[in-house]
């Protein structure tokens, strides 16, 4: 049994943590509510070869599994960023299926695709110029894309409009990289949660009251701890996602919804509490706090959502104990 | 990442599955939990299971062990639960109380008391907390006095899981009461029919008595009887609750029931089409299922050479949410037929279970200022002698 990150992989996570805090994305996030422009992480992507991490190498990609994604996903979830990501690679994961011709251009990110899942909101399509539908790939260009912001700035939406014939034959491999998209996102809300818990021990540190540090007080120590749990059975079952992404597949269904569920909770609980934490000044504008607060809001409610994600889980539990009583 | 064996493990899980096709038939029937009627035919299956490698896997090889590391543990015990047998009952025996022996008896101690402890011809028992002193544990007051010929004690210990059954206990006892409260503590060797020595069964609010009192009146103990130094017993005791810490990692996965367990009575009810149904199974069970993919990951570490953090003992929070959402609701589910039998019992269970094993509150604190460095409370206790401590 290895439940550890290999060497790579905590490779892959510093360089994402270096390559991530050379621009100020979460300064960028407040700055777009306001409506200023969103700073692309595109760039960053591209250079550190996370637009290809899921492209098989004969394309140029770097052949990596869906876990890897997740690390690179939990970085941006701390910086509140990744804007296009998500959609990238589970767009080259679902072309990777059929060894498409557009896979080389995705893997270096000179091109860049999104998958149009079938929401009303959909995430990631604003700057794609590839989407992969249910029934195959057109140009952005021939789909009326409309973009919206709700909430949380710093991962813009969209609707799209495409006419698009179904290809079930496809279905497979589209259900897999939706799967995958589950777990990504809640890659992304665990590391939301992680930065909670930081921000909330940084300040229970420095902040005093009644002549010590409000962290020594039980009733403020015992919620950043709860962060600290919540985060820890999110970060057990994307592992779990991890795994079964690469070695049980039929086990996916359940590992990527639970993960999503529980992560998204933490990503929910941390940031509420982290306002808490740091009294009336982190409710204010000027502060941090509220955009990780809007990023957890938003994103509890895209692709399903934690409700979608919960009901899944209980699906799978349900048919497995099926399975197990007729045992 | 992966869950797969390396060559040696592999080899250890299929010499451990083809015994247990073997000897299924001899496991007395599975219980959950560490709280049985009668532990004799547990006891004499633990023997078995003992004498196949199957128990005290991480045992040193001279006292009788498997000499190998807790991946091991977690393969025996999943294999156990995979033949339908049942596990061990005397998890504190073995995952605690023998491997602090080891750590600090002397030779005679490890020789006399080790093999029947792992064999199961003797029980062992923890008297550690008291009525006074449970999340201060340090704050015992359970008194040894030195005498001519050994020790004399008096005191009374509480939450002692199988004192009934028990023929020695292991004990922490104040020797010292002038110093410090951590600095006059003393691990010792109870045997559990001294005269002097009562059990008296403690009835919970499910009904069941699983935990005893134990009252000590002037229990000569042998000079031997000391594990460790005198007035060093709280290193000692540290010792054992971080061997509790460590078995807590898969024994919790091999005692709580499964997810597919907790929900199991509502298969064939309408109510698992109902959305707020659906949605509270999840719940359960993404706190269930949580606590197995932890225990990998502290595996993991531990393989690795690397010592789990403390915050893995989590686990142990969300274990107990797990079972208290999937009682409430069976019963939401099913009604008032619900709060009798098993479902009613583990509802009834679960509210003291977040005092088990350490509070869920002593638990969040020690994490907090050991994983995440935030500073303790002021403390009253620190540098004063025990003797002139404010005490309930």
């Amino acid at each position: 049994m290895n439940f550890s990150l290999t060497d790579e992989q905590e490779a892959l996570r510093e360089a994402a943590v270096d390559a991530l805090g050379r621009v100020d994305f979460v300064g960028g996030a407040r700055a777009a509510l306001d409506g200023g422009p969103l700073p692309d992480v595109w760039p960053t992507a591209r250079e550190a070869g996370w637009t290809g991490l899921l492209v098989p190498e004969r394309f140029g990609g770097a052949g990596l599994d869906p876990f890897d994604g997740m690390l690179v996903l939990e970085q941006c979830g701390r910086r509140l960023t990744g804007a296009g990501l998500i959609g990238h690679l589970a767009a080259t994961l679902i072309l990777a299926g059929s060894d498409h011709e557009l896979l080389e251009p995705l893997a270096t990110g000179e091109q860049r695709a999104a998958v149009v899942w079938g929401e009303e909101f959909e995430l990631d399509v604003a700057g794609a110029d590839w989407l992969v539908t249910r029934g195959g790939v057109l140009p952005a260009s021939d789909a009326v894309i409309e973009p919206v912001i709700r909430g949380d700035a710093s991962r813009p939406l969209a609707r799209v409009h495409v006419s698009d014939e179904p290809k079930p034959h496809q279905s497979v491999v589209f259900v897999h990289a939706w799967q995958v998209t589950q777990a990504l996102l809640a890659a992304d809300a665990l590391g939301v949660a992680e930065r909670m818990l930081e921000m909330s021990v940084d300040y229970a540190k420095e902040r005093y009251a009644f002549g010590r540090a409000i962290g020594s007080y039980q009733a403020i120590k015992q919620q950043i701890v709860e962060i600290l749990r919540h985060a820890g059975t999110a970060r057990s079952l994307l592992f779990y996602a991890g795994y079964a992404a690469e070695a049980r597949p039929d086990e996916l269904p359940l590992a990527a919804s639970a993960a999503r569920f529980a992560a998204e909770e933490a990503a929910e609980y941390a940031t509420r509490t982290c306002i808490a934490v740091h009294g009336g000044i982190g409710a204010t504008w000027e502060h941090d706090a509220h955009l990780y607060w809007r990023r957890a809001q938003l994103s509890r409610l895209l692709l399903g959502g934690v409700a979608g994600a919960a009901d899944r889980v209980a699906e799978e539990i349900i048919e497995s104990a099926r399975q197990k009583e007729t045992v | 990442m992966n869950l797969d064996d390396t060559p040696s493990q592999a080899e250890f899980r299929a010499r451990a599955r083809a015994w247990l096709t073997e000897h299924r038939h001899e496991s007395p029937p599975p219980v959950a939990g560490l709280h049985v009627e009668d532990p004799e035919p547990y006891r004499e299956w633990q023997g078995k299971l003992a004498r196949a490698g199957l128990v005290g896997v991480t045992w040193p090889v001279a006292y009788g062990g498997g000499g190998l590391g807790p991946s091991e543990e977690m393969i025996a015990g999943d294999e156990i639960a995979r033949a339908g047998c049942s596990q061990i009952v005397d998890h504190i025996a073995i995952g605690e109380l023998g491997p602090t022996l080891i750590a600090y008896g002397t030779e005679e101690q490890k020789q006399r008391y080790v093999g029947p402890m792992l064999y199961g011809t003797e029980g062992w028992c923890q008297l550690f907390s008291e009525p006074g002193a449970g999340s201060d544990l340090a704050g015992i007051s359970t008194r040894a006095r030195s005498t001519d010929d050994g020790w004399v004690l008096n005191g009374q210990k509480v939450w002692t899981t199988l004192a009934q059954f028990a023929d020695y206990g292991l004990l922490l006892a104040r020797t010292n009461p002038d110093v410090p409260k951590h600095r006059g503590l003393t691990i010792f060797v109870v045997p559990m029919d001294a005269p002097g020595v009562t059990v008296r069964p403690l009835r919970l609010m499910s009904g069941s008595a699983p935990f005893n009192e134990v009252f000590f009146d002037d229990v000569a103990l042998d000079a031997d009887a000391v594990v460790g130094p005198v007035d060093g017993g709280w290193g000692v005791s540290i010792t054992t609750l971080m061997y509790e810490r460590l078995m807590a990692l898969s024994a919790f996965e091999h005692l709580s029931p499964a997810p597919e367990q907790l929900i199991a009575p509502l298969l064939g009810s309408p109510a698992l089409n109902d959305g707020y149904v659906r949605r509270k199974i999840a719940e359960a069970t993404v706190d269930r299922l949580a606590l197995r993919y932890t225990a990998y990951r502290a595996l993991s570490d531990l393989q690795g050479g690397r010592m789990p953090g403390p915050e893995a003992g989590l686990g142990k929070i969300g274990v107990v949410e797990a079972g208290r959402k999937a009682a409430a609701l069976i019963a939401e589910v099913l009604g008032p037929d619900a709060l009798t039998g098993q479902w009613g019992e583990l509802a009834a269970e679960m509210p003291g279970m977040r005092s088990a094993g350490g509070t869920e509150e002593i638990l969040r604190n020690t994490i907090g200022e050991r994983v995440l460095g935030l500073p303790s409370e002021p403390r009253l206790d620190k540098d004063v002698p025990f003797s002139e401590l404010a005490r309930t």
